[in-house]
This record gives C-alpha cells, structure tokens and sequence, in this order.
C-alpha cells in the first residue's frame, strides 16, 4: 500500500492531468492533479453544471465470506449487517480507545461481499487494521486499491451525462445505492455517492479501463458543460456541503460523536466491535469539544489551525476554512467547548493580529436545491 | 516576458518608481503560482514600512501569503478596488491589480531590486 515515505504513486489518469495542463501535488502518497483552470472555476462547474474527478488514490478493500456482515460489524463502528445489497452506508473505524482511524463508505454488493472505500492517507493502516481485526472470522479480505481506479462525476447534469453510457440506469439508482454492470462497454461498479454535496456518481472500474471511461465521460459531457476537477475544488465543495476530511475534522484524538457523526456508531448492535467500550463511554459523558460551522462576519478568511474565541476565552480551533465559492463569504468548521457550539453565538477567529467576529451556525453551509 | 520598466523582487513583487513615489503589485508569475486570489489585506495609510517587511497579506482559495514591501517608506495609497475585486491580482497583475503606493524613504534601496532579466531568470529556476 501506499506509504509516505515511498516514492508518490501515480493514477492511470496521470497523463491526462498532464496533457491537461493540472498542477500537480502530493497527496496521500499519490501524485494528483490541484486544479486544473482555477477552483472556483471548476467549484462553480460542479454546482450548476459538472465535473469529473480522478479519485483513484482512493482505498478500495474487498470482504467476502459467510461471515463478511459479522467481521466488519466487529472491525467498524456501524452495523453493515444492516445494510440491503446494493446499498452503503457511511462508517468510520476506530482505535480501541474511540478516537477516528478513518472515515469510510462500506458497500453492500452481495450478501457475503462487501467493498470499504478508503482515504488514500489511510489505506494502508486501514488495509492492516482490517487485516487484524477479521482474522478468526470467515472471510477473505482483498486489497485492491492499486488494481481499483475511480472516476467520479458529479454535478446537476451527471445523471444526463452517465445516463445514454450505462446500462446500470442511473437515475433510478438511489443515494447511497450500489450497482454493478457497464459504462462505455467496460465492467464498472456505479455508485450514487460523492463528496461534493451535489447529485453524482462514484464510478469504480479496473485500472486498465480508467483511461477509457475518463475519455468518454469527458466526451459525452463536453456539450453538457462537464470540466475536470482538482482537489483544490473537492475540498471546497465538500466544506460547503458540511463534509468532514480526516486530518482536518477527524482523527485519532476526535471520536464520532464530537465531529456530529454519532449516527455512525451503532451502538444497539449486537456483539462486541472495536471501540465499543470507549464510544459507550464517550456517549455517556458527552463530548469534549463539537464540530460547528462558522460564518466569519469581518474582514479576513479563517483557516486551519486559527484560533476560536469568547470574549478572552480560548474555546476552540480552526479545521477547515476558505471563501466559499457560492455564498462569497468565509466560511470554516471548527470544534468549540460545546458551551460555546450553540448556532448564533457569536465567537471570534484569531487572523494574524486581529480577532475577528464570526458566528456559528448549523451545517451544511450549502444544501443543493431540490 | 515581463514587464521591461518594472523592478522586481524573489518574493515575486512588481514595483514601478516615479520621482519618490512607488507602485507596488505581484507579478503575473506568482499570481498564477497562487491560484484564484479572494481576498488582499491592505495597510493603513500612514504605515511606515521598511524594505522587505510584510505589508500586507493575499490569500487566495487555498493559501495565505505576505505582500512583502520591495523597498522602505510610508504607504500613501491603496487600491480599495481590491476591496470589491480581488480577482483583479490575476487578471490584470501589472496593471489594474497594482496594490499599494509607498513614498520612498532611500533611493539606494533600488539596487537591491532585480531587473527583469534577472527576475525572469528566477522564475524559470523556481
């Protein structure tokens, strides 16, 4: 898997970043594109028309057996027992002592075969992690994120664009569903997932075929409006959708229940899993700090690692923050001393010499019109 | 090619002097190493400044960075356009997204400056 200390990794799409003119960064061990024309240019394609995004750094982990539901229930925090084939559900996995490993998309797509999509900074610990976690169980655990590319186009107008290439109808797929069979004539699983806060797909296909469903998604978009999207877009259309990133948000120092993600811990669920008792524990107690959205009301951007104020009170820190593309005002997440986490407070961000007011609000900073 | 009347600095500002007064932006180079620009930190002014101090910041979508002063003085005049339209830093670097003026205190100060041979040197370097 991918290391840091390696030499970066390189995507099946990496000469078409190049030969598109991508400014290329490291990230997650992988070399992958930033922008391409601009952020906000490309934020503003995937809000009101589409783009298409290289995710293949991304972690695929395969789990099959008879005892595939059971071993993940025990390796993560939600219950994939629960889930229908051809459906997912996000979950997280976590150290013993509750704090965050990784956040995760586990699918369903048989009902002894799972597929847990990972962060590519991860995916080695997480390969390891489940590694020595469904030991003992009935399973067979597949590693295939350097054999996995995934392709995601997302935007208002990806379900017209996918919809004329696949034979998996898209439009009929729902949020959070799974569906195996093909796009441009090449096997492909297509998932109705995304990181954008906008309507897309998560296509996963064979790293042979990547260049060919890039192309042709590329082609068939290009009168729709379709452009490709860098990381530098991702993130700030993820923030806007309210959308933790681990290294940010999460961490091993952060359980679920602080980075508003309770609903990923299925604590009802029958048997032991790892983390339990700590997560039981930090149910009970409450948290100690809460994630917030914060719209700054002065002059300035707040941004990672910026401190949070009351008054003269240090109540919290920075995770994330920049201009947001489709309000035009600063928006960050942070987490507070819950005290302080109340939406219409008003609290104050540290920016260079000056603390500027900002108040907290309810996330999502953006929610798609229906 | 830059600009062939401007002098330049390794942190990638632009200056154009007339009498004592100098006009001070970022080169075209380092608009596009940052990327869309959102938002420009102007000094008040008044400020007194010396040679190679911040004085102000940029920040762009994805990073923050100072505007350092390519030579000492005291700030005479901003560019409250940016205020509304901070874009201008790319699409108009040399131009209309100029950024402050500043009333030199010491000619000498100049020679540390490049010329824009040496300048763009450095940028095909970088």
């Amino acid at each position: 898997m991918a290391q840091t200390h390696e030499a970066p990794l390189a995507t099946p799409l990496a000469g078409r970043h190049e030969a598109l003119g991508a400014r290329i960064v490291e990230f997650g061990g992988w070399l992958m594109p930033l922008q391409y024309t601009g952020i906000l240019e490309e934020h503003r394609a995937v809000r009101s028309r589409a783009g298409l995004f290289d995710l293949s750094h991304m972690g695929e982990l395969f789990v099959e057996g008879p005892e595939a539901a059971a071993s993940l229930g025990y390796a993560l925090t939600s219950d994939p027992s629960s889930l229908k084939v051809g459906r997912a559900q996000y979950s997280m996995i976590c150290f013993p002592d509750g704090g965050i490993m990784d956040d995760l998309i586990v699918y369903r797509l048989a009902d002894e075969r799972f597929m847990v999509v990972a962060n590519a900074s991860n995916a080695g610990a997480v390969s390891d992690a489940l590694a020595e976690r469904l030991a003992g169980f009935g399973v067979v655990l597949d590693d295939r994120s350097l054999a996995t590319a995934l392709v995601a186009i997302q935007g208002p107008r990806a379900v017209g664009i996918l919809a004329p290439l696949t034979n998996v109808a898209p439009d009929g797929l729902h949020y959070y569903g799974i569906a195996e069979g093909q796009v441009a004539g090449v096997a492909a699983m297509v998932a109705r997932t995304g990181y954008t806060g906008e309507d897309g797909f998560e296509i996963f296909v064979d790293v042979a075929s990547a260049g060919r469903i890039w192309d042709v998604l590329m082609e068939a978009g290009e009168s729709a409006g379709v452009v490709p999207v860098g990381l530098g877009a991702r993130d700030t259309l993820r923030l806007e959708a309210g959308m933790p990133l681990y290294g940010n948000e999460l961490g091993p120092d952060t359980t679920p229940f602080e980075a508003g993600l309770g609903r990923v811990v299925h604590l009802e669920k029958t048997g032991d899993f790892v983390g339990r008792e700590a997560l039981e524990k930090a149910a009970t107690d409450g948290p100690r700090k809460q994630l917030v959205g914060l719209i700054v009301r002065g002059r300035g951007i707040a941004r990672h690692g910026y401190e949070v104020f009351a008054g003269d009170r240090r109540v919290g820190v920075v995770t994330s923050g920049t201009l947001s593309p489709t309000l035009g005002e600063p928006i960050a997440m942070a987490y507070v001393t819950p005290s302080d986490a109340g939406p219409g407070t008003i609290l104050a961000v540290g920016i260079r010499d000056q603390r500027v007011p900002a108040e907290v609000v309810p996330l999502p900073f953006y929610r798609r019109p229906t | 090619m830059v600009p062939q009347d401007l002098r330049y600095t390794k942190e990638h500002e632009w200056i154009r002097v007339e009498g004592d007064l100098a006009t001070v932006g970022i080169t075209d180079y380092a608009a596009k190493q940052l990327g869309d620009i959102v938002f420009v930190e102007l000094p008040e002014i008044g400020r007194k400044v010396d040679q190679f101090a911040p004085v102000g910041v940029i920040e762009s979508v994805k990073a923050v960075s100072d505007l350092f002063a390519p030579v000492g003085g005291e700030v005479v005049e901003t560019n409250a356009e940016l205020g509304t339209r901070p874009e201008l830093l790319n699409g108009e670097p040399f131009g209309a997204g100029w950024i402050v003026r500043i009333h030199l205190s010491d000619r000498g100060q100049l020679g540390k400056l490049l010329g824009p041979a040496a300048y763009e040197e450095l940028t095909q370097e970088e």
